[in-house]
């Protein structure tokens, strides 16, 4: 059905357009800026156009900015991220799809008292986790890590990715498992042939979730990393805080998009997942 | 005992309870952990001499974790109201059959894929009297126009109000939208053919029905609000001095600046504290919720 521009129609839009106008702002900010020189930037304020195009910004941000004393850009901190948050996205989803199966097709005694305590561990704040990791990364000897900041996002994961799928296969019916059972097949069989083919919607929704909260989680990476070993959030806060003195917006702007594009980039691309994820985690 | 027999009863468990066991674990121990952290004398190094609940006591004469309190009050009183307001707001007009719905949804809801270190920086440019908005104001000619909350020890903290608005007002959105449109139409017809008007089909039919969804809403931009931490670190640092600091700031202040190991856990005993007073009401009322709603079906 054709929309009809009546008055109160326009007026409805004109206020859609003015909130997405102050959403939009700061990315366009960003995106300008990442091509502005400082210098303009610093005469003329974060809020203009890009007159001439400073495509400088980046291959400095990305390999030559200095950040706590190493000059290698920002690239090293991109990559610690992705082998931070790839290895813990993927590793933390099959647990939790394992364990999502388990409690909600395998039912054993207690397994709503065991579903309940995960499900407080996505509540749980991290500062009350933040000295036991502390102790337990140096007595394993991952402290500044990725390999330590990879284990703490897989068991800190665990809860969140189990809470989803388990809310996902409660809905499969019993009936189906029962006919498998009789038919012979076991845990790891019926997991592979009947569970796992209905999963995709819910294994993406997971994936996209996991992936966007570790890429851009801040209090563990800079808590349990430093130097050259840090994720990129923490590498952008260290970044600003020494350029406080004398502020390079261009390259900082450079480096901010470069830090929100992977998970910006996601959203676009599985945004109806990205709602779907959202409405089960919350609502249900 | 054969191959397949040993595949079949006892893989299964080795794959079952490891994952189980340690997020059990995780949850209780490390909780139990520094809880008893909180009650010792540890300061750089956790030891675990009892020192009973002088680092509470401790903790709670501080200017510090006084004044993140006042600003937890303000910020998350501030950030729910209009968060809430907003996306309320925005969830009404889409509700509209508005041409063009995916693409306002997609504007309204992409803060939620950046980190708040991203969200916290920009906006640090934007309310930079120097460089942002004020700056932009100034050189459009209006001279006398002021914006320097970012500097002003009494209005710090609504700078992290306007952040935090921004970055999860269409999450709100979202969420209630998605509750708007699960309104069963058998009652909007009837609301129609009463004779109520789009205004008074909202206040009388709609909102009731999705209260539940408000509550959960609410409960998750409170608890959202207790947790909030990389967006102050990025946007003010907690200053000017200590004008925006939150209690989150303070436990990593005293755990990993001060060396005071003791004395932050027990402050992040109080934050579980503060985020328990709002999700214990909230798990209260879904219990009774389902009760009641057993003892209706």
């Amino acid at each position: 059905m054709p929309e009809r521009f009546t008055p109160s129609r326009m007026a409805i839009h004109c206020v859609l357009i003015l909130f997405a106008a102050f959403y939009l702002v700061p990315l366009l900010v960003v995106v300008f800026n990442s091509l502005r020189s400082t210098e303009d930037i610093t005469r003329a304020g974060v809020i203009g156009l890009p007159y001439d195009l400073a495509w400088s910004n980046f291959s400095d941000t990305w390999s030559k900015y200095c950040i706590s004393q190493h000059c290698n850009g920002i690239q090293p901190y991109f990559w610690n991220s992705l082998q931070m948050t790839i290895p813990a996205t993927l590793i933390s989803t099959l647990l939790g799809a394992l364990n999502g199966y388990s409690l909600s097709l395998w039912r054993f005694r207690g397994d709503q008292v065991v579903f309940g305590i995960m499900t407080l561990g996505v509540f749980l704040p991290e500062q009350m986790r933040l000295v036991p990791w502390a102790i337990v990364l140096r007595d394993v000897g991952l402290f500044n890590t990725i390999s330590g900041l990879v284990m703490i996002h897989i068991v800190q994961g665990i809860s969140f990715t189990t809470l989803f799928c388990r809310n996902y296969y409660v809905s499969i019916p019993p009936d189906l498992l029962k006919a498998a059972r009789i038919d012979g097949a076991g845990y790891f069989r019926i997991f592979w042939r009947i569970v796992l083919p209905l999963s995709p919607p819910i294994l993406i929704v997971t994936v996209i979730w996991q992936f966007t909260g570790i890429w851009n989680e801040y209090l563990y990476g800079v808590t349990f990393s430093s130097g050259e070993h840090q994720p990129i959030t923490a590498a952008l806060i260290a970044l600003s805080a020494r350029l406080s003195d004398a502020p390079q917006y261009g390259e900082q702007s450079a480096a901010v998009l470069l830090a929100a594009a992977p998970t910006l980039l996601i959203y676009l691309v599985g945004g109806r997942y990205f709602l779907r994820g959202l409405t089960a985690g919350a609502v249900k | 005992m054969t191959g397949r027999e040993l595949r079949d009863r006892i893989l299964p468990h080795l794959v079952i309870w490891p994952p189980i066991l340690i997020s059990c674990a995780y949850v209780l121990v490390f909780s139990a952990w520094t809880v008893w952290v909180s009650f010792t004398r540890s300061t750089l190094m956790p030891e675990y001499s009892w020192a009973g609940w002088r680092n509470y006591t401790t903790m709670l004469a501080t200017r510090n974790w006084q004044i993140a309190y006042s600003n937890l009050f303000i910020y998350g009183i501030c950030f729910v109201v209009f968060t809430m307001a907003m996306g309320l707001l925005l969830a009404v007009l889409i509700d509209q059959r508005i041409r063009g719905e995916n693409v306002y949804r997609t504007i309204f809801l992409y803060p939620l894929a950046v980190s708040f270190v991203v969200t916290g920086t920009v906006w640090g440019w934007l309310l930079n009297p120097t460089i942002g908005i004020q700056k932009l104001m100034h050189d459009w000619g209006w001279t006398s126009f002021r914006f320097e909350w970012l500097i002003d020890r009494d209005k710090a903290i609504y700078t992290i109000v306007i952040a935090g608005v921004w970055q999860a007002s269409g999450f709100a959105m979202a969420l209630l939208l998605a509750g708007l449109r699960s309104v069963d139409a058998d009652l909007l017809k009837a609301a129609q053919i009463d004779g109520a008007g789009p205004l008074r089909t909202y206040f009388r039919v709609i909102f009731p029905t999705i209260g539940p969804i408000f509550v959960a809403v609410l409960v998750m931009l409170l608890q959202f609000a207790i947790k909030t931490y990389d967006l102050v670190v990025a946007l003010t640092a907690g200053g000017p001095g200590l004008a925006s600091t939150l209690p989150t700031v303070v436990v990593y202040d005293f755990m990993f600046q001060r060396g005071e190991l003791a004395k932050g856990s027990a402050a992040a005993v109080m934050l579980l504290g503060s985020l328990a007073f709002v999700l214990v009401p909230y798990g209260l009322y879904r219990y009774w919720k389902r009760r009641q709603g057993g003892a209706h079906a």
